[in-house]
C-alpha cells in the first residue's frame, strides 16, 4: 500500500485523477482511438460515396423510363428503350444453371474431403480446389471462349439436342457462346467457394455425433445424410447463398461467353445477357442517357447482390473468414 | 415372436422393439452397405470431377501459352499483326508495367487503410464497429464492375451533382488504382481483423497491465504478434486484385505505350487478355494465352508465396 501512496500521481487514492484514468483505462488513449476512428470513418465515407455515386448516376434513367426499367421487356440502346426484364432473366438463369451443378458437386466434394479422403491427401486435394479460386476470372472467360465454346457448339449442344429431341429448353441451333456455357463457366468459378465453406461447416459437426450414429448401426452414408448434413445445414446454405451472390455479379468471364443478346433466351443454347456483362460491354460507347440506364442496371445488381450477400454472411458468421476464397 | 421366457408374463415392449429394430437392421444391412459404398464413392467422384476444370485450364494455359514466352514478348509493346507477318503481335511490356503501377498505387493506400480499419474492428465493440464489419462484408461480395462505375464517376469524369463540382482527371492509371484499392480495402480489413483477433488476450492485457497505452500495445505487441496473418491477408488481397478485370475495364484507357505515370492512360494484364481474346485477329486471340499464363503464374506465386511466408514467419516466432 505504501508503494502506491508514494507514487506522486496517486497521492490521494480516494480522489482518482481523471487524467490518469482516461489515459490508462481500456477506453483511453485518444490518439490511438482517433487514428482508428479516422481511418474507419474514411472507409465508411468511401462506401457512402460509392453508393451515392452509383445511385446518382442512374437518376436520369429512372426519370426517363420510370420503373419500367425493371419490368420492361425491350432493351435497345439504339432507341433508348430500357427494359431490363430479359437481362434480369438472363442473370437469374445463368446463376440457376451454375448452382444446379455446383450444389451437388460442391457439397459432395466437401463431404469427400472431410470424411472420405485419408489425411495427407485431404490437405493436398482441398488446396487444389482452392487453387481454382485464385485463377482470375478473365482466364476463365478466355478458357470458356476459346476452348469450351467450340466444343459446346460442335459436340455437346448438338448431342444434347438429339438426346432430348430438341424440346424446350434444348432447341437448336447450338451457338457455342450461350446461356448454358455462361452457366457452366460460372459453375466452375463458384465451386471452390461452395467447397471451402461447406467443408468448414461439415468439419465442425461434432465427431461424437458421427461416431454415435455409427455405433448404433448406421452406415457411413446414413450418418452423412442424417447427422452430418443436417448439422452443417446452416453453413452449407450460407455457402450456397454467398456463391449465388458471386454468380449474380460475375462480370468479365460471363461477358466473354454469353454473347450479349438482350432478349429472352428461348433455349439454353442461345445467346443471352446478364446485368453485369451488359454494364461491362455497353458502358464504353454509351451516351449520357445510356450511361444512366446502365447505372440503373448497376443499382438493381447492387441491391440484389447486397441482399443475398447479407443473408449469406449471417449464415456463415460462425465460420472463419477465408480471404482466399470469399 | 414373443421375447418373454416365462409363461404368463407379458412381453417387455422395449425388448420387443429392440429385437424388431435389430431384425430390420440385419435384413437391410446388405442393401444399406451397398447404397452407402455407392454414395460415398460418388462423393469421391465429385471431388475428381471438380478437379477436371482445374487441370483442363492449366493444361490449356501451358500448352497454348508457353510458346509465346520470349524476350520480345516481355519487352516489346503490342502491335496489330500485319499481312506480312500475321504472328508478330509485339509484346506486353506496357501491360506488365501498367499492372505493376496500378496495383502498386492501389496497395499503397489500401493496405494502411485496410489494416488500421481491421485493427479497429478487432479492438472496438461499439455499434459503429459492428455496422462497419457488416458493410465490409457486403462490400467484399459486391460485383467488382460496380467499382468500375464508381471510379468512372469519381475519377474519370469527376463528381458533378447537387452543385458539388469535382474535376475529373480522365482515363488514367489512378482511376484504375482507385477502383482496385477500394476493392482491396474490405478484403484486407476482414482478413486482418481475423488475424488480429487471434492474438491472445493475455498478451494484450499484459501490455496494458504494464501501463502501456492502447496505441503502444497495438503497435508493439498486437501487430507484431499477428504479422504472419497480416502478411497473408495483404498478399491474398493483392493477388486477387492483380487478376481483377471488371473494375478497370473502361477507366484506365488501355494505352499501347509503355507508361509509368499513373496520371496518364495505362495498360494492364487482365485488360490485355480481355482485349486480345475478343479481338478479330487470330494471332492476338492465341497470344491471350501467353498473357494469361503469365498472369496466372504471378497470381499463383503471390498466393502460394503468402502462405509459405506466413508459415515461415510463424516458425521463426517459436
Amino acid at each position: 500500500m505504501s508503494a502506491v501512496s508514494a507514487s506522486p500521481s496517486l497521492a490521494m487514492p480516494d480522489q482518482p485523477l481523471a487524467e490518469n484514468r482516461k489515459r490508462f483505462s481500456a477506453r483511453g488513449d485518444s490518439v490511438h482511438w482517433g487514428v482508428l476512428y479516422g481511418v474507419s470513418g474514411l472507409f465508411a465515407l468511401i462506401c457512402a460515396v460509392f453508393i451515392i455515386s452509383i445511385v446518382a448516376s442512374s437518376i436520369p434513367a429512372w426519370r426517363h423510363s420510370g420503373l419500367s426499367i425493371i419490368y420492361g421487356r425491350v432493351w435497345s440502346q439504339g432507341s433508348d428503350s430500357f427494359g431490363a426484364l430479359p437481362i434480369i432473366t438472363g442473370t437469374l438463369a445463368t446463376t440457376a444453371i451454375a448452382l444446379f451443378f455446383a450444389i451437388p458437386i460442391g457439397v459432395g466434394c466437401a463431404l469427400a474431403i472431410v470424411h472420405v479422403i485419408p489425411g495427407r491427401l485431404r490437405i493436398f486435394l482441398s488446396s487444389l480446389v482452392e487453387l481454382l479460386a485464385a485463377v482470375p476470372s478473365v482466364v476463365y472467360g478466355l478458357w470458356g471462349l476459346l476452348v469450351i465454346a467450340p466444343w459446346f457448339e460442335k459436340t455437346l449442344e448438338p448431342d444434347l439436342a438429339k438426346i432430348t429431341g430438341g424440346k424446350f429448353p434444348f432447341q437448336a441451333p447450338p451457338e457455342g457462346v450461350s446461356l448454358l456455357l455462361a452457366g457452366c463457366v460460372l459453375f466452375v468459378m463458384v465451386l471452390p467457394m461452395i467447397v471451402a465453406l461447406s467443408r468448414d461447416a461439415i468439419a465442425i459437426v461434432p465427431h461424437d455425433q458421427f461416431e454415435g450414429a455409427l455405433s448404433v448401426g448406421a452406415t457411413k452414408w446414413q450418418v452423412l445424410r442424417k447427422v452430418v448434413l443436417p448439422g452443417a445445414r446452416t453453413g452449407i446454405v450460407g455457402a450456397v447463398t454467398l456463391a449465388t451472390a458471386r454468380a449474380l455479379g460475375e462480370t468479365v468471364a460471363v461477358a466473354m461467353v454469353i454473347g450479349l443478346n438482350p432478349l429472352f433466351p428461348p433455349s439454353l443454347f442461345s445467346t443471352a445477357s446478364t446485368l453485369a456483362s451488359t454494364i461491362a460491354l455497353q458502358f464504353q460507347d454509351a451516351t449520357p442517357l445510356q450511361v444512366a440506364a446502365l447505372g440503373a442496371l448497376a443499382v438493381i445488381l447492387m441491391t440484389l447482390t447486397a441482399i443475398v450477400n447479407w443473408f449469406g454472411r449471417r449464415l456463415v458468421r460462425g465460420a472463419a473468414f477465408r480471404a482466399g476464397v470469399v | 415372436m414373443s421375447t418373454s421366457v416365462i409363461e404368463g408374463v407379458p412381453p417387455d415392449p422395449i425388448l420387443e422393439r429392440r429385437e424388431l429394430v435389430q431384425r430390420v437392421a440385419r435384413r437391410t444391412l446388405e442393401r444399406r452397405m451397398v447404397v452407402s459404398r455407392g454414395m460415398v464413392g460418388l462423393c469421391g467422384v465429385t471431388l475428381l470431377l471438380a478437379l477436371v476444370p482445374l487441370f483442363a485450364i492449366l493444361y490449356s494455359l501451358i500448352q497454348k501459352g508457353i510458346h509465346w514466352w520470349s524476350l520480345d514478348f516481355f519487352t516489346k509493346v503490342p502491335q496489330f499483326p500485319s499481312l506480312l507477318d500475321p504472328n508478330d503481335i509485339g509484346g506486353i511490356s506496357n501491360a506488365i508495367i501498367g499492372s505493376l503501377v496500378i496495383d502498386g498505387v492501389a496497395a499503397l493506400f489500401a493496405i494502411p487503410i485496410g489494416v488500421v480499419a481491421g485493427l479497429f474492428l478487432a479492438e472496438s465493440d461499439t455499434k459503429f464497429a459492428s455496422a462497419l464489419r457488416t458493410t465490409a462484408e457486403i462490400m467484399t461480395g459486391l460485383p467488382s464492375i460496380l467499382l468500375g462505375i464508381f471510379a468512372y464517376q469519381m475519377i474519370v469524369i469527376g463528381f458533378n451533382e447537387w452543385g458539388i463540382k469535382l474535376p475529373g482527371i480522365g482515363f488514367s492509371g489512378i482511376a484504375g488504382s482507385f477502383a482496385i484499392g477500394v476493392l482491396m480495402i474490405p478484403v484486407i480489413m476482414k482478413a486482418s481483423e481475423t488475424a488480429l483477433r487471434a492474438v491472445p488476450t493475455t498478451i494484450r492485457e499484459a501490455g496494458l497491465a504494464l501501463g502501456a497505452r492502447r496505441g503502444v500495445v497495438a503497435r508493439k505487441v498486437v501487430i507484431p504478434t499477428a504479422l504472419p496473418g497480416l502478411v497473408t491477408a495483404v498478399l491474398l488481397a493483392f493477388s486477387r486484385a492483380v487478376g481483377e478485370t471488371a473494375p478497370i475495364l473502361w477507366v484506365i484507357g488501355a494505352s499501347t505505350m509503355v507508361q509509368w505515370n499513373p496520371k496518364k492512360e495505362m495498360a494492364s494484364m487482365p485488360l490485355a487478355i480481355f482485349q486480345s481474346a475478343t479481338s478479330p485477329y487470330v494471332a492476338l486471340r492465341e497470344a491471350a494465352w501467353g498473357i494469361a499464363l503469365f498472369l496466372v503464374f504471378v497470381v499463383l506465386v503471390l498466393n502460394l508465396g503468402s502462405r509459405l511466408l506466413a508459415a515461415r514467419l510463424q516458425r521463426e516466432r517459436r
